[in-house]
């Protein structure tokens, strides 16, 4: 054989390869949008379930989960971006950085299921916060923390030091010049972080299956100390355990389909953001 | 002529690297000081001396004096923001922050804590004036600086730091990223503020530096080689190592 065909032949499956890809991809998502668009309707996202949730809506799991996205960003998007700021602006490179980014990374990388496990001993149990949304919210803002703190730092570091130079050259101090110079801008970036963030908590189902979510909540919560329906776990629930599987079954790819539009909206709007500020 | 900076017994350190050795000298007041040199002499090392912009690295060491006004700025009892505020700073690429032209030039005002709308305003004006911008951007004060040509952002970047009235401009290569007629009228503009302030510009420019420059200082892996009036070091160098570098034999 020829070098020609050899290389034709590599193209191929690596074309192939590609395609396959994309394909599950594209195969997934369509499933799930057959299937669920049968039951998506005006009703579906803002009634209440009914009938052993076979029938009605998914509404509090749709405002229970915006809860747990808000709430978790109260807490993780300040702290992690402090925490980048002092990283990049303040501790010089050296053996404490490297530490911290270390542990950042090994952060991001522990199952959710542990941070689940975690936050139930600390929050639900310890503080006696009990089954809540904030207790689900500390547990999610913890999770995507390193995200912040990434996203973050990323935005900063890619500011060229010559902005912060002159400011300093007229005279600024150094909380001056991040304040004035060096947030606005990263801004950008530092909002798509948190929207990818938000993207990520919105999906997440082990963490807060100890520390908030409700297996059925016909009400509303009217404190950051209830419990809320919240929608990856609502899926599980009329996946796994419902009254009547079967009879369940279309409400579950409604579930599921907006859940994917939740972190689809959320992923698009990141891309937005960073597209107008190129 | 008086004058402005006075350099004794200048050594500076980067960790153990001798960055600038022994170097004494005075910078005349309200004239052009080029300095001159191959890549890694320590001319923008000296430079960051001024305004003490070294100050931000790590691991450094000085010794000897620098004075300005007679006074030494490494001193304990020296203002850094005052020092700064009267000492203007133009980087090698045109850095205006990405704000409105006017925020621009108002910035150095506000750090300075000048919160009168009226007076910001009349200085803002006059920057832009004195940096011969004026004419050009006064119908689009509040677009984004980024939207100007880099020889008008570099004008901007000048604006900028004349708007915090300094008398000392230390200027690293600001024409090396711009294009002939850019450059040409930074040149311009470097002739018409040297009557007001003191410049001293980097450049690799020997034309440049012959153009605009009073004094010429070369240096040379750290050392100052020669020092003198620019006419004489570019017609009669005293010493070979600077004939050869302006004329092209190395550098
Ligand atoms: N932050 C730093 N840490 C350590 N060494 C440095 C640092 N900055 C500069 N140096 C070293 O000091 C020497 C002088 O650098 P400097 O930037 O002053 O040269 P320069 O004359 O301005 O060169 P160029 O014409 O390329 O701008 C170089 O050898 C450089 O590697
Ligand atoms: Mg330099």
């Amino acid at each position: 054989m020829n070098k020609y065909i050899i290389e034709k032949i590599v193209f191929w499956v690596f074309r192939l390869m590609t395609l396959l890809v994309v394909g599950i991809l594209v195969w997934i998502l369509g499933f799930i949008a057959y299937h669920g668009i049968q039951v998506l309707s005006w009703d579906f996202l803002t009634k209440m379930p009914e009938e052993g949730m076979t029938k009605g809506g998914i509404f509090p799991a749709i405002v229970g989960t915006v809860c747990l996205m808000v709430g978790s960003m109260i807490f993780a998007f300040p702290t992690g971006v402090m925490s980048a700021i002092y990283l990049n602006e303040f501790l010089g490179e050296g053996k404490i950085k490297s530490l911290i980014n270390l542990m950042t990374d090994n952060l991001a990388g522990i199952p959710s299921i542990v941070f689940g496990l975690f936050g139930m001993a600390l929050f639900v149990n310890k503080l006696h916060f009990g089954d809540s949304i904030i207790a689900g919210s500390l547990t999610l803002g913890l999770l995507v923390l390193p995200i912040i703190i990434r996203t973050t730092e990323t935005a900063l570091k890619s500011i060229d030091d010559t902005y912060r130079h002159a400011s300093y050259a007229l005279g600024a101090s150094k909380l001056y010049t991040i304040k004035n110079v060096v947030l606005p801008m990263a801004m950008p970036n530092v909002i798509t972080g948190l929207i990818l963030g938000m993207g990520r908590v919105s999906g997440e189902t082990a963490p807060i299956l100890f520390t908030a979510a409700a297996y059925f909540l016909p009400q509303l919560p009217d404190s950051i100390y209830d419990q809320v329906m919240a929608l990856p776990y609502h899926l599980y629930v009329l996946a796994t355990s419902g009254t009547d599987i079967e009879t369940a079954r279309p409400m579950a790819y409604g579930t599921a389909l907006v859940l994917i539009l939740f972190v689809l909206f959320c992923n698009l709007a990141a891309n937005f953001i960073r597209s107008i500020k190129n | 002529m008086s004058s402005k900076i006075e350099i004794t017994n200048l050594n500076f350190y980067y960790g153990n690297f001798h960055a600038l050795k022994n170097i004494s000298f005075t910078i005349p007041e309200n004239q052009v000081t080029a300095f001159i040199g191959p890549s890694g002499c320590g001319k923008s090392t000296l430079l960051r001396l001024f305004n003490r912009m070294n100050d931000l690295i790590e691991d450094i060491h000085l010794d000897g004096e620098i004075k300005i006004d007679g006074k030494n700025i490494y001193s304990r009892n020296t203002d850094l923001i005052q020092l700064r505020k009267n000492i203007g700073m133009v980087f090698q690429k045109p850095n205006p922050f990405s704000k409105t032209i006017f925020e621009n030039v108002a910035y150095g005002l506000k750090v300075n804590g000048v919160k009168d709308t009226n007076e910001i305003n009349s200085q803002v004006e006059s920057a832009l004036t004195k940096a011969a911008l004026w004419d050009e951007v006064k119908d689009k004060l509040n677009k984004s600086a980024l939207a100007l040509s880099g020889g008008q952002q570099q004008r901007l970047c000048i604006a900028r730091c004349l708007a915090v009235r300094p008398e000392i401009i230390l200027m690293d290569e600001p024409a090396s990223a711009l294009d002939p007629i850019s450059t040409a009228k930074i040149e311009e503009l470097i002739l018409e503020l040297k009557s007001k302030y003191t410049i001293i510009i980097v450049t690799h420019n020997m034309q440049q530096a012959s153009r605009i420059s009073d004094k010429t200082a070369f240096f040379y892996l750290g050392e100052l080689i020669e020092y003198g009036s620019t006419n004489q070091l570019f017609t009669a160098p005293k010493i070979e190592r600077t004939q050869n570098y302006i004329t092209g034999r190395f550098g």
